[in-house]
């Protein structure tokens, strides 16, 4: 029953005329999608970027040995004091528990594993630099250079040098950054490491490692795995840490849950490692959105004015309309159609905008010594964003639209013609 | 002959400010091509009587009947669909749309009956135009017209879907005597040539007593006529 082309053909005037109020009402849609996408995709394209500098270092689930003493001491196991109080003092933990057990049988195991995208040994070690007569205390990570740069942006991180010299080099270290401008060395120099046996060993430096923490970075430096199992004095089984990366990150709880029953480990899965950058950046979101929420509200708010207004000019229409035979259905559509072309009209302008907004900021040069990655600012051009920003733009017309439509629907044609 | 029209027992009381019994017990009929006339004091309820006839004004007691259907009743989408097929209506204020070309003001209640294609209602108002001399006006602004020719752009909006009556609300009452005399004899050509039934209220006397009779109110009764 509805003749939608006479219906659009009337907003349609309607909007002509009133070509001042349309722009009016449209840019204030375009402008709230626009801040709305541009917001956005810049925020969660920081959010993307932060959490990644910390999650892609962070292994799904790490596999250690918690240093902690027996909780079932010989006394407990005696029959003859079971119901007495066990008290004994000065407990301390068993010693050589850094290791995992049955390291390298557990490996196998995980690498045959279908969820398992990954699984690397690593062997970490306190040990002091030595430069001249200074000492820096600091930690030596052996690893599988080729599996960690295969499992994570490693590469990413390692500003001089590359992991194949690593890997090519038996007395190769990967120096943290800030461990080389301490000390003023620069690759191709050595440095001599001890440990905390006593047992010195010079190692030729092969890159600089960058991660944009500084309190890894002034600390920590990679090596090979058997270069650090052999200044350590141990044999090659010896692995402190195994870190594994899966498929799909959300299966990580359940199979830290498991790994620890069946092997006896601490295992600790990288929400539990990370829940409060998740806070951080589900607040970050809630930010924008406020935002953004307030920019389209207003945008809803110059909609329903507009239309508002249009329909008290336009009383003597609307009743010659319904006097003619146009129901209230029809001429409430009218008034609906005009919100939703602003809406739609806006909207589109409003995605182009942000965009065109997106690629701006997306060029700005960002220069940061903790980020050695990014050279501009991040921006996440994801479609979902635009997706959200029309239906929204669409939803809070519709919003605006329908409440002055709705009057129009039910004015009284006889009283408008009668003038009372 | 059928009747076109029928008022049975209508009774209408304004609620506000206090009860007023505006229209008590009328009771008439307008036969096909029978071109009458309401008279009557101002707040004698002519003209509520004439909107409740044509059907905008749902809130009475009593029987209305078009073309022997009874329209009393029904809900509002119908109504509007009656009244875009059968009924024609001229305000004393002209009351075209003024964004829109004379052409599309005529057109516009054709193109919600949606019973003709584009080109045929086109045809049919470029015939009603030039019915009433007024064909090369059809691509003026509505709003562009002086006011006889307006109320003349809005008889021809009346008579695009062939209506069965054409009513009208003092259709004259805001024009001069040449002007008034000519859309009189519009009325007049139409109920012969066409045979169209006509209903108009109006105060000037002249007029009524052209017509075929004059149904007269006072006081929300009739008092004389049929």
């Amino acid at each position: 029953m509805i003749n939608w082309k006479v219906i659009l053909n009337i907003a349609k005037t309607h909007l002509l005329t009133k070509m001042k109020s349309t722009v009016t009402a449209a840019l204030g849609v375009t402008f709230g999608i626009g801040a709305y996408i541009t917001l956005v995709s810049f925020m969660t394209g920081l959010n993307t970027m932060l959490d990644s500098l910390i999650l892609n270092q962070t292994p799904h689930i790490h596999l250690y040995n918690e240093i902690a003493p027996t909780k079932d001491q010989p006394i407990s196991l005696y029959e003859e004091f079971e119901n007495s109080v066990h008290i004994i003092s000065s407990i301390k933990p068993k010693q050589g528990q850094k290791k995992i057990h049955n390291a390298l049988p557990i490996l196998n195991y995980l690498k045959n594993k279908d969820v398992v995208k990954g699984a690397t040994p690593q062997v970490r070690a306190q040990i002091f630099y030595l430069s001249g007569s200074i000492e820096l205390g600091g930690s030596i990570v052996g690893v599988d250079i080729m599996e960690e740069t295969r499992l994570s942006n490693m590469r990413d991180y390692i500003v001089q040098g590359s992991p194949e010299a690593l890997k090519n080099m038996d007395n190769g270290i990967l120096l943290g950054a800030g461990l080389a401008d301490k000390m003023s060395l620069s690759v191709g120099d050595r440095v001599q490491v001890s440990t905390v046996a006593g047992a010195l060993v010079p190692l030729k430096i092969v890159g600089f490692y960058q991660s944009g923490i500084a309190d890894v970075d002034n600390v920590q430096s990679f090596c090979k795995l058997k270069t650090v199992q052999r200044i350590l004095g141990e044999s090659q089984n010896y692995i402190t840490d195994i870190n594994i990366k899966l498929y799909d990150i959300e299966q990580s709880p359940q199979l830290a849950e498991f790994l620890e029953k069946q092997f006896n480990v601490t295992a600790t899965d990288i929400n539990e490692a990370n829940a409060q950058f998740e806070t951080g950046s589900n607040i970050r979101n809630l930010i924008t959105y406020a935002v953004s929420i307030t920019l389209l509200i207003v945008a809803g708010f110059g909609i329903y004015n507009i239309l508002n207004m249009l329909i008290y000019e336009k009383m003597k229409d609307i009743a010659i309309l319904k006097a003619t035979g146009f129901s209230g259905t029809d001429v409430q559509f009218i008034f609906m159609s005009q919100a939703m072309i602003i809406g739609i009209i806006g909207g589109i302008l409003g995605l182009v905008l942000g965009f065109v907004l997106s690629v701006i900021i997306d060029g700005l040069p960002f220069e940061t010594e903790a980020l050695p990655t990014i050279d501009t600012y991040p921006v996440n051009f994801s479609l979902t964003y635009y997706i959200i920003g029309i239906v929204f733009a669409l939803i809070s017309t519709c919003i605006a639209g329908w409440l002055p439509s709705n009057k129009a629907k039910h004015i009284d044609p006889v009283k408008i013609i009668r003038g009372t | 002959m059928n009747n076109v029209l029928e008022a049975k027992n209508i009774n209408k009381h304004f609620l506000k400010p206090k009860d007023f019994h505006v229209l008590k017990d009328i009771s008439f009929a307008i036969k096909e091509g029978e071109f009458a006339s309401i008279m009557g004091k101002s707040g004698s309820g002519k003209s509520t009587l004439l909107y409740i006839l044509s059907t905008m004004d749902t809130d009475y007691t009593g029987e209305l009947f078009l073309n022997d259907t009874l329209v009393t009743g029904k809900p509002a989408s119908e109504l509007s669909r009656i009244r875009n097929e059968h009924i024609g209506f001229v305000f004393q204020f002209h009351y075209l749309l003024s964004e829109f070309s004379v052409l599309e003001n005529v057109m516009l209640p054709a193109k919600k009956l949606a019973r003709k294609s584009n080109k045929e209602i086109e045809h049919d108002a470029y015939e009603k135009l030039s019915m009433l001399g007024i064909e090369k006006l059809a691509k003026q602004k509505a709003s562009r017209i002086s006011g006889g020719e307006k109320q003349r752009v809005a008889i021809a909006r009346a008579l695009i879907n062939n209506p069965s009556i054409l009513m009208g609300d003092e259709p004259t009452g805001n024009l001069d005597s040449y002007n008034s005399d000519n859309v009189f004899n519009i009325f007049k050509r139409l109920k012969e040539e066409e045979g169209l039934s006509l209903l108009v209220v109006t105060h000037d006397e002249d007029f009524a007593k052209r017509t075929d009779y004059i149904i007269e109110m006072e006081d929300g009764r009739i008092v004389s006529g049929q």
